[in-house]
């Protein structure tokens, strides 16, 4: 036997092991011309029904509505109206306006731990408008905007990033693992893309009951290396599913580039086709396109024609969370230089190119949307913040891990308190 | 307690008997009818009725939007659930083998048996996964496992398994009703016949055992309750599935009066039943056929250990397979089976 550690002598090439790398690293100027982001309105949009062998241009080209004009071009232009706009415009930017503050909160020690999604917010905001209420959301951890198109009070979300006595999930979820039943916005997980068979899961059954009701996941393009992403597609498929399957390539996972999920060999979307379910490429920073295939997608599952899988291609312009420094893996110029710009930037430009807004309108929103954020987290923290003692009481650790305390729980949390009266005497307010 | 008669009279015959693979069969047919919610899908389970014949002829009662085949990705299959369970659904899944749950491990660990506490009862997963387990007729390494203990050890699961085909059946029921995420794992070297471990000897089939008789129609067995096999006074024997059969087989032929518990559920475990019967006897024998370290034996023992100590007149010993994958060839080497059980009675009984 000749020894597997060494390479054979032999006549025959030796192979060679590619291991991607990113165009550019920490000092490296960026340079993004290489991306062919197309003309916009350039794409053809097609009947809802079509089948998904003649998608193959939209899945590796990229569908846009907003020009370099800042005007809205071609068949994907979803022709919303000024009013609702506007009101896509202010979700996204109480998004940032939220997330700004949020981050801070963390760096003064507030909350342990935030995510941003700056640069993404019409990946969630725009394409969540396009569903239904009552549509069931399956998101990632980047998706806040869609709580807030969907009119989940902040301090809601606040609380549950304070972990404090107010916070719906009662302390025991990580900063921003939201859920909302009542929004129809499923519990976020920790464990990456597991909610895309959960949400095809959830729309099947939505099917066996002959409802109306579709369901949506969404996932970075870094979680659809994990085998739930390939479940979910084959599953979607085979029952012709009601599901949209959203991938949120925003081009970095942590600190892997998406050429280790895949993506120097082909698109996203493209994998959609493999499965035999539609598939679109659309530009994530243009909040018109991210509603159109959203809409256009929303059609075909609730006309019966089956999933669609969108790739949303975009940049994630901050750090991974507040525990991530992107100056150790990455160019300090990409944000810059992205060529897709900025999609809050992008729609207020649209605005004021149509004579529908102006710079002084929109100086005014960001300064209400930061005040409003600002008054609503001087209102959570009234209920606490994390680690200053106004959480929930110590029995409430032990409920919900079954419907019914089994003796085993209820014998812990004897305990528990016991430790707590040990500590902190039986004064102590909250329990 | 037994809730139905100990003992056969054979001038009697009128009681209906079923195997367990027909006892399953007949609770997914009652909840199929009782409820429009239930949903059993998986490999093979539709059309053909299942690998085991479990889910025989209920595809073509029900309808294929009620039980239906599924691709071969366990993964989906749980998560599916997951999501079937957050509509509203109640979905009963199966995993073909036990040996091959594991690929819907994430979906089990991270998601079903976490979504009610994470989301503060928002969401629930009121699913049964069932699944065929177990050794005993050389099926191998991937067609024997017990993988209980990894199922035990995880926070918002519940974890049963019957013995009898009246237990498999009022505790299938019991499960699917349940609102949290259980494991039915199925002794599958049981399905056909109770087996005692005397694997030279001819299998005799459940209609000759009492707790053949099945009850027409809707009944369930709490979960969270052990059943006295037998009562007695010399040791306390602990064991679920195929290993109560077996036990109580070497028990009758050693002429040792011990007594029996079938756990039935291994969480939430009856602990009271096992302290009353351990302070009884003075002495506790563990039998299960899964690997022995960190295997669930080990948790019954360090529970009897702590609670019933000063009752203790012997350490409490366990038989177990041995801390091997579970071999073809050698199979009734590793199997726990009555030389091994009656060793460790010895031990026990010796002072």
């Amino acid at each position: 036997m000749a020894d597997p550690a060494k390479p054979q002598d032999s006549n025959r090439p030796a192979l060679a092991l590619h291991v991607p790398e990113p165009k550019y690293r920490p000092g490296d100027p960026a340079d993004f011309s290489h991306i062919d982001i197309g003309k916009a309105g350039a794409s053809p949009r097609p009947d809802e029904g079509i089948h998904p062998s003649q998608m193959a241009d939209l899945a590796y080209g990229l569908v846009r509505v907003l020009g370099e004009d800042n005007q809205a071009h071609g068949p994907w232009n979803p022709r919303l109206d000024p009013e609702t706009l506007r009101t896509m415009l202010g979700h996204m930017a109480l998004v940032r306006a939220f997330d700004e503050r949020m981050f801070r909160g963390q760096r003064q020690g507030k909350t342990s731990f935030y995510m941003k999604c700056t640069g993404e917010e019409a990946t969630s905001v725009a394409a969540s408008m396009a569903l239904a209420s009552d549509d069931m959301v399956f998101p990632s951890y980047r998706q806040q905007g869609i709580l807030i198109a969907r009119g989940y009070p902040l301090i809601e979300m606040i609380n549950q990033i304070y972990s404090n006595k107010a916070d719906k999930l009662k302390g025991r979820q990580l900063p921003i693992m939201y859920s909302s039943r009542e929004h129809s916005f499923f519990s976020i997980s920790g464990n990456l893309a597991t909610q895309c068979p959960q949400a095809v899961g959830w729309a099947m059954a939505s099917a066996v009951k002959g409802d109306s009701r579709i369901a949506a996941s969404w996932v970075g393009e870094g979680s659809t290396a994990e085998g739930d992403f390939h479940s979910a597609c084959t599953f979607a498929a085979v029952y012709n599913a009601p599901v949209i399957l959203n991938v949120i390539n925003n081009q970095w996972a942590i600190s892997s580039f998406s050429g280790f999920a895949g993506a120097e060999r082909t698109t996203f979307a493209a994998r959609g086709l493999g499965y035999g379910i539609a598939a679109l490429r659309v530009d994530g920073n243009d909040a018109l396109a991210c509603y159109a295939a959203a809409e256009w997608a929303a059609n075909r599952a609730r006309g019966n024609h089956g999933p669609t899988l969108i790739e949303y291609f975009t940049y994630r312009a901050e750090g991974h969370s507040t525990s991530d420094d992107p100056s150790g893996y990455r160019s300090a110029q990409e944000r810059e230089e992205w060529p897709l710009g900025d999609p809050i930037n992008r729609l207020k430009n649209h605005l004021i190119a149509i004579g529908e807004w102006d710079e002084d309108r929109q100086a005014a929103m960001d300064l209400e949307c930061a005040e409003r954020v600002k008054a609503t987290t001087k209102e959570a923290e009234k209920n606490g913040i994390l680690g200053h003692g106004l959480h929930h009481p110590f029995h409430t650790m032990f409920e919900d891990v079954y419907e019914e305390l089994p003796w085993h729980l209820e014998e812990q949390a004897e305990q528990a308190i016991r430790e707590r009266i040990a500590k902190f005497g039986t004064e102590r307010p909250f329990g | 307690m037994s809730e139905h008669p100990a003992t056969l009279d054979e001038n009697v015959i009128e009681e209906r008997r079923l195997n367990m693979i027909e006892a399953i069969n007949e609770a997914l047919d009652i909840m199929l009818e009782r409820d429009p919610d239930v949903i059993i899908m998986g490999e093979d389970v539709g059309y053909f009725g299942g690998v085991f014949r479990a889910t025989a002829g209920l595809q073509a009662k029900h309808g294929k939007t009620r039980v239906f085949d599924t691709p071969i990705s366990e993964c989906g299959i749980i998560g599916v659930a997951v999501g079937m369970g957050a509509y509203g659904l109640r979905p009963v899944p199966e995993i073909q083998f036990a040996d091959y749950i594991y690929p819907g491990l994430d979906q089990l660990i991270s998601e079903a048996a976490r979504l009610r506490y994470r989301s503060a009862g928002d969401y629930i997963a009121p699913m049964t996964v069932r699944s065929p387990f177990g050794g005993g007729i050389f099926g191998g390494q991937t067609h024997s496992q017990s993988p209980e203990a990894l199922f035990t050890h995880v926070a918002g699961l519940k974890t049963v398994i019957p013995a009898t085909p009246h237990d498999a059946k009022g505790l299938l029921i019991a499960a699917i009703e349940d609102n949290d995420p259980v494991i039915f794992f199925e002794p599958k070297r049981i399905y056909n016949g109770p087996f005692t471990g005397f694997y030279d000897r001819p299998v005799e089939p459940w209609k000759k055992h009492p707790d053949s008789v099945v009850p027409e129609g809707y009944y369930k067995i709490p979960l969270g309750k052990a059943r006295t096999v037998r009562e007695g006074e010399q040791l306390t024997v602990l064991a679920y599935g195929t290993m109560v059969h077996v036990a109580e087989a070497v028990c009758t032929a050693k002429g040792v009066d011990a007594e029996i518990l079938d756990l039935r559920t291994l969480v939430p475990l009856d602990i009271k039943a096992i302290e009353a019967s351990v302070e009884k006897t003075g002495r506790c024998l563990i039998v299960h056929e899964a690997t022995r370290t960190s295997g669930f034996g080990a948790e019954l023992s360090a529970l009897v250990t702590e609670r019933c100590f000063y009752h203790l007149e012997a350490p409490v010993e366990r038989v177990t397979g041995f801390d091997t994958p579970y071999p073809h060839s050698l199979e009734w080497a590793y199997f726990p089976g009555p030389v091994r059980i009656g060793e460790a009675i010895d031990k026990l009984l010796k002072d």
